[in-house]
This record gives C-alpha cells, structure tokens and sequence, in this order.
C-alpha cells in the first residue's frame, strides 16, 4: 500500500510531468484553449498510460532488449487507436476538439518514458500505479493551463461563466500566441518559487532548464543531448 | 496553382509550430545556436519530404485496398521510426558530409511529433500523393523557418538584461508568443 501511494505522489507532485519535467509540451500548448480540452486530453493520456505500464510490465520479461523501444512504440499506439475509437463513439464533440493530438499521444514523451524507465523494471502494481498518478500529474497540469487560458480568453471555467460581464475577455488568450505566454509566466512563477527556496538554504536556484531540453532525459530525446554538444 | 496556395499556406500561414504546436520539443531544445538550428531544420526537411512520400504510397497502394486504413497511426509511426534508422545508415555510408551536419538530429526525429502529424494530417485532409509530398516539404520548411527566427532571437536575448525568474525557459517561450503574433497576422492571405 505504501508503494502505491508512493507512486501517485511522485507522478502528481514530485515528479508532475508538466510542471517539474516538462515533458509532452505538445499537447500542453495545443490542447489547453478551455479547461475541459485539457482534461479530456489528460485523462485520455491517463487511460493510454495505465494500459501501457500495465501491459509492458507483464511482457518485461519477455521483450528482447534490442527491439524494446520499437516493441513499446507497437503497444502505446495500439492503445491510443483503441482509445481513439472509443472517444469517437462515446464523445465525438471532444474527440474533434482534440483532433489530430489524439493519434499524437503515441509520440509524448511521457509514455515511452515511464515504459523505459519503470514499467519495464517494475512489478505490474507499481507499475499500474506509476501511470495513474504521472497521468493525473499530466491532467493536473492541463487542466490548470487550461482554466488560466480560458479564465483571460472567454472569461469563463469549465463552460461556467465567472468573471463579469463588465470586463472584456482578452481572446489572444484562447488563441495560439496566448499558449506560450500563459506556460512562460507558469514556469517563471515556479522559478521564482524555486530561487526563494535556494536563497533561504543558501544553495543555488534550480532554474527551470526546459530549452536546454535537460528534461528529456529518456530514449525518446537522448538525441537532444548529443546536439547540445555540437 | 492550388499545389501554390497548398505550399504557402502549409510553410506559413498554418505554421507547424507557431499555429499547430507541432515538434515543440526540438523548436525550444535546439535553438540555442543558429548553426545547429539550421542543421535541425535541414534535417527535419529531408526527414519530412521522406517520410511522407513512404507514409503517403503506403497509405493509397497497401492501406486502402485491404481495407486496413484504421491502423494508420500504428503504421506511420513504425514506418518512421525505421526510415529514420535507414536514412541514418544510408548517410553514414553514402553521403559522410551530409551525416556530419545532420547526423545527430536524426535520432531527434523519430519522435518528433511534427512528422507523424504531417502525415496523418494528409490522410485526414484527403490529399493525393502529390499533395502529400508538397505539404510535407513544406510543413518542414515552415519549421526550418521558425526555428531559425527562433535561434537568432534567442542569440541576441543571451546579451540582454532578463529578470532571473524570466532567465532560460520563461523568456524563449515569450520570445515564441511574439513570433506567433506576427505569423497570425499571415492568416489574411488564403480563406
């Protein structure tokens, strides 16, 4: 029991995929224009996510080291179809919301990042676990850029209309540009945090590096390393 | 005349990056320096042209006859993956200069998003073949231009004075708001 909740806590706050690793930003930009799209996409990638930790675990055993990445890239997508087809059926109106990003979750850096650095060295319970709580760290994540985008850009929350009619929704928010500025100031916000912190224990700040892409430390970016050096 | 306005509109008006949030990831990594921006771009470009010329035959002439066309992701995703390991091998052999530019930016690319969206962009827009091939070069060049502009904006932020929270990540994204602003004002110029 311990184990489990240790794995949520480290997917949800520790190590949030969004916030701390700054991985999938794809999607983070793309999808987050209302709170809902946000977290239709972040439970979507949760669903995907479990499925894939739970079913490379029970095959670590049996995957060939050599042709793993390829052997879990045929698991994640083979997921993401059926969750594909499973939205367009129950809720085509956010399946054409979130459009093309939904085949895209196969490339997010998060799931083939969770299957190479724990699914495929841990039992099936932590496993599952792992993905639950990086995919509600994930769902946190959007959903909170999307509240923010769709709070300034229509003036409204889940649909639910909160600010007064006497101040004007600033629509640049909803619209591409305002994605950069909303996780600029989000990321900022954390550095600010992050500086406080080091000066009172007297240590150096850990700025957040996301465009050296040091974040992308799994196979999927390994090659973003390699260029930082040329 | 539509391949113009199809070129156009896929290289700058519905920018890849700026207007899609496609291949983000690589868009902030590697454009720190305008060289290694440029051999990102240039690399993407070859990638890209390959991979949607491959993606595009093998979706009309093995897809579509055996009726199979709902594995498109699966498929895609596999086929750029080893096209991205050929075309690696083929350069180390064949072409030594060019894999010394592009080399290390290829692994970088089998999971750029941007590749596999193109293609699936043109089985869900319906292009034909030729479609295909023209808005996959040109969704690449659209990137190659972005990451450039990108790379020789954030050349000159190195010399400016930023707030340390803004420092690194903060001021790069902004950086790129601003650019989207002024490649919205592009969208006038096809309905």
């Amino acid at each position: 029991m311990n184990k489990v909740t240790d794995r949520l806590y480290n997917g949800i706050v520790k190590e949030n995929p969004t916030f701390v690793q700054m991985l999938g930003m794809c999607p983070t930009l793309a999808v987050t224009t209302s709170a809902i799209n946000g977290a239709g996409m972040g439970l979507a990638t949760t669903v995907i996510l479990t499925l894939s930790n739970l079913f490379i675990s029970l095959l670590r055993r049996f995957i060939p080291d050599k042709v793993r990445i390829p052997a879990f890239i045929v698991i994640i997508a083979s997921f993401v179809t059926l969750v594909q087809f499973v939205m367009q059926a129950y809720i085509p109106g956010l399946y054409n919301s979130l459009g093309i990003f939904i085949p895209l979750i196969v490339v997010n850096c998060i799931i083939l990042g969770r299957a190479e650095s724990y699914a495929s060295k841990n039992s099936v319970i932590p496993s599952i676990f792992d993905g639950v709580g990086m995919g509600l760290g994930f769902t946190v994540g959007l959903t909170a850029i999307g509240i923010v985008r769709e709070l300034l850009g229509s003036g409204t929350a889940f649909g639910i209309r909160i600010m007064p009619d006497s101040v004007a929704p600033i629509s640049i928010f909803v619209l591409a540009p305002g994605a950069f500025f909303v996780l600029a100031f989000l990321v900022a916000l954390i550095n600010k945090i992050n500086i406080g912190k080091a000066k009172k224990q007297g240590t150096e700040p850990e700025l957040c590096k996301l465009a050296d892409c040091a974040s992308c430390q799994n196979t999927m970016c390994q090659g973003s390393r390699e260029a930082k050096e040329v | 005349m539509n391949i113009i306005l199809l070129a156009i509109s896929a290289a700058f008006v519905n920018n890849v990056v700026l207007c899609q949030f496609m291949g983000i990831c690589p868009f902030l990594g590697v454009s720190k320096k305008i060289s290694t921006a440029a051999g990102m771009g240039g690399a993407v470009i070859f990638v890209m042209t390959i991979a949607s010329t491959v993606a595009a035959l093998i979706y009309n002439f093995i897809l579509v006859p055996l009726n199979l066309t709902y594995l498109n992701t699966i498929v895609f995703i596999l086929v750029i993956a080893a096209l991205v390991q050929f075309v690696e091998m083929f350069l180390k052999k064949a072409v030594p200069a060019l894999y010394q530019a592009l080399g290390v930016f290829l692994p970088l690319i089998t999971t750029n998003c941007a590749v596999l969206g193109v293609t699936l962009t043109n089985v869900q827009k319906d292009y034909n073949i030729g479609e295909s091939i023209v808005n996959g070069i040109f969704t690449a060049v659209g990137f190659a231009v972005a990451i450039i502009i990108l790379a020789g904006i954030r050349e000159k932020i190195e010399k400016n004075d930023v707030p340390e929270s803004f420092k690194g990540a903060p001021i790069v994204l902004i950086s790129a708001g601003l650019m989207a602003i002024a490649f919205m004002g592009l969208s006038g110029l096809i309905r």
